[in-house]
């Protein structure tokens, strides 16, 4: 039993050598030789300006989740569009429709919604 | 630990470490992408199957962080070249040019225009000089096996005058 916990002290004093040992091995063999525009943020060859802490306009995250509306409804609706034949012939033709119908209005009311709160506009009036 | 980079006496033993080193960046020159113009179509070529520049090592990089070996392939315009500047200063040490084809050498076709730089040369130090409008891929091929012949003949621990003046450019 102990000798177990002697392989696992062994394993991991000789990985920890390991690693140490390359990187020393690299920092002594390698050229380091930093300058100013050496170390400066790459951006495809154009100095960077400003900082990178900016704050994006939050409309832009309103738009995003009215988008994720939209893409789901599309994700579902082509499952069923694609197989929506072999409804038809085994008779749940009307079934389908009628459920996709619901799901459809489900998200309608959700753009029905968000169009009422003023969301689908980029200017938002602000009631007073 | 500060590094040994020409800081020890000429032994064996350093010149087989330098040898080793020397190995390892000849078989692994990762350069970056560095397309300008039509040149670039041949560099592509040459990362393809048919010349397959990977046997010798080298793989295409999307960053000069990453990256050894600039091939500057195609015209170099005066509004490129500070980029380029840019661009070679942010690769890491030791670092190396191919200047591909006529218009990267000397302007080439193109050298009368008011916006092309005359060479790349005027840029940055360049190592090696592949001619031709385009050069075909087994020129550009040739032009990495001189590099690799440029690193196995390099001196790193060793403390000698030219060749490490040359190997670690400022």
């Amino acid at each position: 039993m102990l000798f177990d916990f002697a392989n696992v002290l062994v394993f991991t004093a000789l990985g920890l050598g390991f690693v140490g040992v390359n990187l020393l091995i690299g920092r002594v063999l390698r050229p380091a030789n930093p300058q100013a525009r050496k170390l400066s943020t790459y951006e495809c060859g154009e100095p960077s300006t400003g900082s990178a802490w900016v704050n994006f306009n939050i409309r832009f995250y309103l738009v995003a989740l009215v988008f994720i509306i939209f893409e789901v409804e599309i994700a579902f609706i082509f499952p069923v569009a694609v197989v929506f034949r072999n409804l038809v012939e085994s008779g749940e033709g009307l079934f389908a429709f009628i459920k996709i119908f619901i799901f459809i209005g489900i998200l309608f009311l959700g753009l029905i919604y968000s169009w009422v709160k003023g969301d689908l506009d980029w200017i938002k009036k602000v009631r007073a | 630990m500060k590094p040994l980079i020409n800081s020890l006496p000429e032994t064996v033993f350093t010149t087989k470490v330098d040898e080793l080193l020397n190995w390892g960046r000849a078989s692994s020159q990762w350069y970056m992408l560095f397309g300008l113009a039509c040149c670039a179509i041949e560099l592509m070529q040459t990362g393809g199957p048919r010349a397959d520049l990977d046997r010798f090592g080298a793989v295409p990089r999307a960053t000069p962080r990453q990256s050894d070996l600039m091939i500057v392939a195609g015209t170099l315009t005066y509004k490129m070249a500070k980029r380029t500047k840019l661009l070679y200063d942010q690769m890491p040490d030791p670092k190396y040019v191919i200047s591909m084809g006529s218009c990267s050498n000397c302007g080439g076709l193109f050298q009368l225009a008011y916006s092309v730089c005359k060479g790349v040369d005027k840029i940055v130090p360049v190592d090696v000089y592949v001619p031709g409008c385009p050069p075909r891929p087994e020129a550009l091929t040739e032009g990495l096996l001189r590099i690799q012949d440029k690193m196995m003949r390099e001196r790193w621990l060793v403390r000698s005058k030219s060749q490490t003046e040359a190997a670690v450019r400022v």
